[in-house]
């Protein structure tokens, strides 16, 4: 019984921290981009612009809500909805901090330690291209079409090579959970993570995970300035906002995963003179604040490159994806199966 | 050909080598230069709370001068009117009645004296033709506004108030259009 409301209050605390996580990556985004280009940013709303998040969300709410006549309504509405529930859905299976005793047994800090986590999410991830198709594509607008197509030829080209990414990752830990994935970088007082043995598989993953979230240089579903917009062309109020609402779920939780695949999830260097020397409960608040640590530097990371490199032309990007992620996905593949096959 | 400054590179189609096909060196130095500007000075100045410094002789809204006694400068000789290139101004001109005195420094003065900010250009002409001392231009900018029958300026707006602490100080700018500064 308190293990199911500790549960639910996981589940409850983990919706509201991703959408406040979501909800602050906006400002984040406006700030850093701000900064990088030697500009101030939005700080009108509150101190250092800390409301704008809110004022965006109101300015949202309010605008008005237009249903295209030649668009087909009922595809039109549930599209952004797929989008936001697929964007959600995947944090469950991340473990945001290491067992805790709960009425005498030791629960994992993650809503639920699937056996199959990895598969899950990549399940959940290709889902997410529905959203997107779906919303493109009942727009009835040639612009928002080209968009929805771009975006799942995008998506479906790079889920491949980061699936054999992580089949390298599988393989080398021998477990589809994710837990066990975090807890099998631990070695090394904490500093074995996978980063170290699959520098490549790392890089082919992060580049896919910047294609995943159509993030730039891969935002060509959106490429404001060719297709104004592309699958949410004909979005307005909250619908919009849903669907860039779940493009920020979707970098954090994008960071998530890179952290607990490659970076030791809550793992880092010291952690067990710390375990010894604070109780249960803390130790698991700090790892949970390691982890957030990481991944609060990946969405910096998401947003640095954003700032860095312009967009890929469509031909590059997939010529990118099948004739050099692939193959390079491939090799991995199997120097990583050879190395375990003679050397294990 | 000579270069036009020896910023110019030679542009070349040759094969890349298999370092700079990856992209990966590229992509870091230029994640160094945007590091770079993260911690550089920002350029932005927050307008309403922070103001820029203006040039001495900036042109912005005009003031009506009243002379050390308080009494108007301006005998609406029109000059300024005629020397107007967009023809912004328009005045009506009165005679001084007896009890006036304190009030107009000659026995001619504006009863209405309008001008039209969407016309006027800034140049300073009217400022030039003045033979009184009345016009000047000033450093103050003139504030947006809602309707377009809100920017022709009237008297009110224009003339500089009597009590020395609302005086409008045009000193730096005369000694800089005399000096030519720029």
């Amino acid at each position: 019984m308190e293990i199911i409301i500790f549960k639910v209050v996981l589940v409850i605390v983990l919706f509201a921290v991703s959408l406040g996580i979501a909800a602050y990556s906006t400002l984040a985004e406006r700030k850093i981009a701000a900064f990088f280009q030697d500009r101030v940013g939005p700080n009108r709303a509150g101190p250092f612009g800390l409301l704008q998040p809110l004022a965006d969300g109101v300015k949202m709410i309010m605008k008005e809500e237009i249903i295209p006549q030649t668009s087909n309504a009922f595809l039109f509405i549930i599209g952004p909805g797929i989008s936001m529930v697929t964007a959600l859905m995947t944090s469950a299976v991340i473990p945001w901090g290491p067992n805790i005793t709960i009425a005498g047994q030791s629960v994992a800090l993650q809503v639920a330690d699937l056996n199959i986590g990895v598969l899950y999410v990549l399940g959940v991830v290709s889902i997410g291209v529905y959203g997107i198709m779906i919303g493109g594509w009942a727009s009835n607008n040639k612009f928002a079409l080209l968009g929805a197509v771009r975006a799942s030829s995008q998506m479906i080209s790079y889920e491949l090579a980061m699936g054999m990414s992580i089949i390298a990752i599988v393989m080398s830990t021998g477990s589809l959970t994710l837990g066990n994935i975090v807890t099998a970088q631990s070695g090394w007082g904490g500093m074995a993570w996978n980063v170290f043995w699959q520098p490549l598989g790392f890089l082919i993953f992060i580049i896919c995970a910047f294609a995943e979230c159509n993030r730039t240089p891969f935002d060509l579903p959106e490429s404001e300035t060719e297709l104004v917009g592309g699958y949410h062309t004909e979005y307005s109020s909250m619908k919009l906002g849903f669907y860039l609402f779940s493009e920020y779920v979707n970098m954090f939780i994008s960071s998530a995963m890179i952290s607990c695949l490659y970076f030791g999830g809550y793992n880092f260097p010291g952690m067990s003179s710390v375990q010894a020397s604070v109780g249960e409960i803390p130790f698991a608040l700090i790892c949970a604040g390691v982890f957030m640590a990481k991944v609060f530097f990946f969405i910096f990371f998401f947003m640095w490159i954003r700032w860095t490199i312009p967009r890929f032309r469509f031909d590059q990007l997939m010529d990118l994806g099948w004739k050099v992620l692939i193959p390079l996905s491939i090799l991995n593949m199997l120097v990583t199966g050879a190395v375990l096959l003679f050397f294990n | 050909m000579k270069p036009l400054t020896n910023r110019s590179k030679v542009a070349s189609n040759k094969e890349m080598t298999f370092v700079e096909k990856l992209y990966i060196p590229a992509i870091m130095s230029g994640m160094r230069i945007t590091l770079k500007h993260l911690f550089k000075k920002k350029v932005t100045i927050n307008y309403p709370e922070v103001q820029r410094e203006h040039a001495q002789v900036f042109r912005g809204q005009h003031v009506l001068k009243r002379d050390e006694e308080g009494r108007e400068n301006c005998t609406a000789c029109g000059l300024c009117a005629v020397a107007c290139p967009a023809e912004a101004i328009t005045m009506v001109a009165g005679e001084r009645q007896k009890g006036e005195e304190h009030l107009y420094r000659e026995e001619k003065y504006a009863v209405e004296y309008n001008i039209n900010m969407l016309r006027c250009i800034f140049c300073g002409l009217c400022e030039e033709a003045c033979p009184k001392d009345a016009i000047y231009l000033t450093d103050r900018i003139n504030l947006s506004n809602y309707g377009r029958d809100r920017f022709i300026y009237t008297k009110e707006y224009l003339v500089e108030g009597s009590e020395a602490v609302n005086r409008i100080d045009v000193n730096p700018r005369r000694k800089g259009v005399r000096e030519g500064a720029l």
